[in-house]
């Protein structure tokens, strides 16, 4: 690897820590921005011939912080606007520097940075895309080419974003242990949403939106190795692994979605598998179960089946059982009913799933899982009226061509042996 | 003499490389240890995954047992490999042909006192 390439590493890595230390002190983001930007470009200039620093974040921050400084002197001789408030803290900013830095304090400082991104009053999308932009410091190119925008609408939607968030209250003082809490599960919450923007792709730009989900586990061994024994982000963190794991398995060359079942195991990746399968472990030992965890548990049953036939779905079905208590919701109990068929057969798979009739209306995969119910009871004229639902309900292309596939497979089956008999 | 070559890192950096970068990496360590191992001179070697996959054993009594690696460093222990050379110079010629093709962190060099190199498959 080249010197360039392990300083664009340096820099990416030592973002987080820097950009929320200088945010403390600058209590804008603008300017924290701007001030890790131009301690970037010295980086850029000074490493390659002086050696990378030790501690490359606190290089970042003395020297983005000094810059910055010197910038709002000189633009207080032009326009003396009382800039006082924003540098209140600066004159004793050297000493507790160093203290900070070595101390526990910054993983304070990164929590921020990430919490801001998730206020309440930017929708999920926002969220994303300003803790991508500030916190991950993707280039507004990079987000919108994952988000399939334009790079002038997804610039305008950052600048939006940020906008709200400077006139939003953002906390400085140093949290209290629930308001800490807090903070974590709402930053977990967001992580989610960055993985899920990627793992829901459609098979035509999976690749393209693969570094929102690589992105998202990066984000989480950080928040992970910030707060060690937090159960539920080692259950978020093995989550993502272990999804992400089967991302080579996910579709075939012309981009159409491969079932769980039908996938080639042999390209999950092992290493994630393993990290995932270590750190349910982990979290499992602190017997302080949440959703993450649960819904980690299950992604692990699936993981460590050689053979589709190998997993253990009266396990899967008592986890869902678990997790529908903790986050009572339809779509849970849906895949419930996946694993209830798969013990004890598609009619009481069928039967869990009819109360649900009203609310998953309008979603897609009830109609997918219904449909595939009626198949396997041979109720075909029933699995065609739901097929052809779920297709008018599909989110995207690969979805309707998965379920196109069904249909063509009924319509085989039914024409020359008529309606094929019930197992 | 066989010495341990630990490497250090800081897992932050190497997290942040992309699969490509990872994987050019592997690549050519895998060249400088294949000439090792030509040499008969290569013994086990191996990649850790990241410090939040580690539990720490303290041995109080009784054994307290904590989330997360041994000793919080700016670097970590990413890896090692056990190596036989002649005497520290050849040792450190080696860590200088890793570090080569790896760079950032530090490799320790320590000579190993007792090695069993056990029966695992790799």
């Amino acid at each position: 690897m080249t010197d360039t390439a392990w300083i664009d590493g340096a820099l990416t890595s030592a973002r987080p820590q820097a950009v929320g230390a200088l945010l403390r002190y600058f209590r804008d983001l603008d300017t924290a921005e701007e001030a890790f930007q131009n301690a970037c470009l010295r980086a850029l200039k000074s490493w390659p011939q002086n050696g990378p620093p030790r501690d490359p974040a606190a290089w970042l921050i003395m020297v983005g912080r000094n810059v910055a400084i010197d910038d709002l002197r000189r633009g207080k001789k032009q326009q003396p606007l009382p800039e006082e408030d924003a540098i209140s803290d600066l004159d004793d900013a050297e000493e507790q520097l160093a203290e900070r830095l070595d101390g526990s304090h910054y993983r304070d400082d990164i929590l921020r940075l990430l919490f801001i991104c998730c206020h309440p009053d930017l929708p999920a999308t926002q969220q994303i895309a300003l803790a991508l932009r500030i916190v991950s410091g993707l280039t507004v190119k990079q987000i919108a080419r994952a988000f399939l925008v334009s790079e002038a609408a997804m610039e305008q939607r950052i600048t939006r974003a940020k906008g709200r968030v400077a006139d939003a209250d953002v906390p400085f003082e140093t949290p209290g242990a629930v308001e800490r809490t807090d903070r974590l599960s709402a930053v977990a919450a967001m992580i989610y949403l960055i993985f899920n923007e990627g793992y829901s792709a459609s098979g035509d730009t999976a690749e393209i939106r693969a570094p929102l989900c690589e992105e998202a586990i990066r984000l989480a061994r950080l928040l992970l190795r910030l707060f060690q024994s937090e159960p539920e982000i080692m259950g978020l963190t093995a989550l993502l692994l272990l999804q992400h794991a089967r991302a080579a398995a996910r579709f075939d060359s012309d981009g159409a979605v491969i079932l769980l079942d039908d996938q080639d195991r042999s390209k999950w990746n092992k290493p994630m598998i393993a990290e995932g399968l270590a750190l349910i472990d982990k979290a499992m030992r602190h017997r302080r179960s949440g959703p993450y965890q649960v819904q980690a548990a299950i992604a692990a049953l699936h993981a460590r089946a050689e053979r589709p036939e190998d997993t253990d779905w009266t396990q899967i079905d008592l986890l869902y059982g678990a997790l529908e208590i903790m986050q009572p919701s339809p779509v849970v109990t849906l895949n419930r009913a996946v694993a209830v068929s798969k013990v004890r057969g598609p009619e009481a798979g069928l039967d869990m799933i009819e109360p649900l009739a009203q609310r998953l209306s309008n979603y897609f995969h009830f109609f997918g899982v219904r449909g595939a119910f009626l198949m396997q009871l041979g109720r075909n004229d029933e699995a065609r009226t739901a097929f052809d639902r779920a297709i008018a309900l599909a989110n995207t292309s690969a979805e309707a061509a998965h379920i196109r596939m069904h249909l063509d497979r009924l319509q085989r089956d039914s024409q020359p042996r008529g309606v094929k008999a019930g197992k | 003499m066989l010495y341990a070559i630990l490497c250090y890192h800081d897992e932050d950096t190497v997290g942040s490389w992309t699969k490509e970068q990872d994987a050019a990496v592997m690549q050519k360590l895998s060249v400088v240890q294949d000439k090792l191992a030509k040499q008969g001179r290569l013994g086990p070697v191996a990649r850790l995954l990241p410090t939040t996959a580690a539990t720490t054993l303290r041995k109080d009594d009784p054994p307290l047992v904590l989330d997360g690696p041994y000793a919080e460093t700016k670097e970590q222990l990413l890896g090692f490999y056990v190596v036989d050379c002649k005497n520290l110079d050849e040792a450190l010629d080696v860590a200088r042909d890793l570090a080569a093709v790896n760079p950032g962190g530090a490799y320790e060099i320590r000579p190993v006192g007792l090695l069993r190199p056990g029966s695992l498959p790799s």
